[in-house]
């Protein structure tokens, strides 16, 4: 495994590629646009060639002639497999039990895997008004497992508590006696490293650093007391291959690509 | 029926109005009829506010907005909105936060003259705390392991008019839409009355050749408009591409409040209508969004011998 030179390497190649390892062995993966578009695509060409990737626009099985630049992107529709509408999708393809990996994003994430996306501040008079919950909160309450690629890895975005919390993991909807599909959030990627979680019950704990990152970087970076597990791996660095597939094939335009 | 008869006819001050489309075939130009018109203190229900409704709020039409997803798409913020709701400036709207799934449903109950509808989600979320029409029933039935089961359940929503826009309808109505079709027949049906803007009405017999393409049939429908690239800057598949330029842009012109009255009293109060926007734009710009061509092969609906 040869690696490239450092310094060549962006975040959202940095990122791209360990979510897309992530995805080994996985089916069907309900995505939305940018770092989990780049990350599909990669896992398809290397560790996931069957992956079928659902958009919350409702296309299921594009085949797209283009990067789409949205989810719904006229060039993800032409020569898809199928195009849903919203109660099928949300109703029966989430809800209904169908999808393996979700992948979110958020302002604030805490220890238990919950999402803010709403808003910085107040709900009644915000500071920053975030775009909301979309299908995030389906996405979660719904699939097998959740990845989050967290771009800031800081005290006020891995924060002890939520400013507001819409997206809540399976522990906050048990507590209200409200039973989840899935797992909530497995797996937090960022660019200092992987924080993971079993399920309902387990915290998020520190199980992989990039090179050159140390434990307490990352715990000086997370709001809360992180564990950290036993046996804290290296994550390897994107390989040449990766790096070219991504470069070359995924996104060449580098739209994604920042 | 023209958009300026169809808004004045069925858009009142106080209405609430669903605008419907997700991110395909949003319903600009009746958007920005209602702008013309000057209409206020409406209620607009739509999954994903974006540019149109940024616009309706710069324009003073609205005062209460219901909604899932608050954004310019992937391309950044909405000025306006996140002044209204941040700063209350220049006045306080009245926002009503739900999931994607939570105003589904919603629609899924609208439509049917149900009283509420049942989803799995909004467990241990904070949305209920701030919107109080997220309430938790217990279900009737046993859940699969033998216990009585809690479930949110959401209110229906029935606009005093829901306005999508589509590819294709005959002049009665019957309209046929295709690519992402998203909530737009249960929007419909929700409202009390719909109207339906298409980029060309056709002759029946082209929509009786493929009946499953229609997805409102003509009964739901209070009056057709046609109205060409009545979606942009969104777009219709197989009509024009997406115009994600104006995305960009829009959140800087949106950022600075008098640039963005600026553009409305322009590009919206400055024209007569949606076809001298169009032609505002020009034939050049519009030949940047034009697709090229992908037929589906056609479906043999077979016939009595």
């Amino acid at each position: 495994m040869t690696t490239t030179a450092p310094g060549a390497l962006t975040p959202s190649e940095l990122l791209s590629v360990v979510a897309s390892r992530e995805l080994a062995a996985r089916r069907t993966v309900f995505a939305g646009i940018g770092l989990p578009t780049l990350a599909t695509e990669l896992a398809r060409l290397t560790v996931a060639p069957d992956i079928e990737v659902v958009y919350e626009s409702g296309v299921c099985g594009a085949h797209p002639s283009q990067l789409p630049e949205t989810i719904a992107d006229a060039v993800l529709i032409t020569g898809a497999e199928a195009v849903i509408s919203m109660p099928m999708l949300f109703g029966c393809v989430l809800q209904g039990g169908h999808i393996d990996i979700g992948f979110l994003g958020a302002a604030q994430i805490d220890r238990w895997g919950s999402l803010n996306t709403s808003v910085i501040g107040d709900w009644d008079s915000p500071s920053v008004r975030l775009p909301g919950s979309g299908g995030g909160v389906e996405v979660m309450a719904n699939s097998r497992e959740v990845f989050v690629v967290m771009r800031r890895h800081d005290p006020r975005s891995f924060t002890a508590e939520l400013d507001f919390c819409t997206t809540p993991g399976p522990d906050r909807a048990l507590a209200e006696g409200i039973r989840s599909l899935g797992a909530g959030v497995t797996r937090v990627i960022t660019e200092l490293g992987i924080l993971a979680r079993e399920g309902v019950g387990d915290e998020l704990r520190l199980v992989a650093v990039h090179p050159g990152v140390t434990v307490e970087r990352v715990r000086a970076a997370t709001g809360w007391d992180l564990r950290v597990a036993d046996t804290v791996e290296e994550v390897p660095p994107p390989t040449e291959e990766e790096l070219r597939l991504l470069r070359e094939d995924v996104d060449p335009d580098r739209v994604y690509l920042r | 029926m023209s958009m300026r008869a169809a808004i004045a006819g069925f858009v009142h001050d106080g209405d609430t109005v669903c605008l419907e489309g997700f991110t395909h075939l949003i319903p600009t130009a009746a958007g920005h009829e209602i702008i013309r018109q000057g209409r206020r203190d409406l209620t607009v229900v739509r999954m994903t506010a974006d540019i149109v409704v940024d616009q309706m709020l710069a324009a003073g039409c609205v005062t209460r907005l219901v909604s899932s997803f608050v954004g310019n798409s992937s391309a950044g913020s909405l000025g306006e909105l996140r002044r209204r709701v941040e700063s209350a400036d220049p006045a306080p709207l009245a926002f009503e936060e739900y999931s994607h799934y939570g105003m589904v449903c919603r629609y899924l109950a609208g439509s049917q003259r149900l009283p509420f509808y049942p989803l799995r989600s909004y467990g241990g979320s904070d949305l209920p705390s701030v919107n109080s029409d997220l309430r938790k029933v217990t279900s009737p039935y046993p859940g699969p392991d033998g216990e009585s089961e809690q479930i949110y359940v959401v209110p229906p929503v029935n606009p005093d008019v829901t306005i999508i826009h589509a590819q294709r309808a005959d002049r009665s109505g019957n309209t046929q839409m295709w690519g992402l079709t998203g909530i737009q027949a249960e929007a419909v049906y929700a409202a009390d009355k719909a109207v339906v803007v298409v980029e060309e009405i056709v002759d029946d017999e082209v929509i009786r050749s493929d009946p499953n393409r229609t997805l409102v049939p003509a009964h739901a429908v209070d009056a057709v408009v046609r109205c060409p690239r009545g979606a942009h800057p969104s777009f219709a598949q197989g009509y024009y591409d997406r115009d994600n330029a104006f995305y960009r842009a829009w959140s800087h012109i949106s950022k600075d409040p008098q640039r963005l009255r600026d553009w409305l009293d322009e590009w919206v109060r400055g024209t007569a209508d949606h076809a001298e926007y169009v032609e505002k734009l020009g034939e050049e710009f519009w030949a940047g969004l034009a697709v090229g061509e992908a037929l589906s092969e056609p479906v043999n609906y077979g016939r009595r011998l």
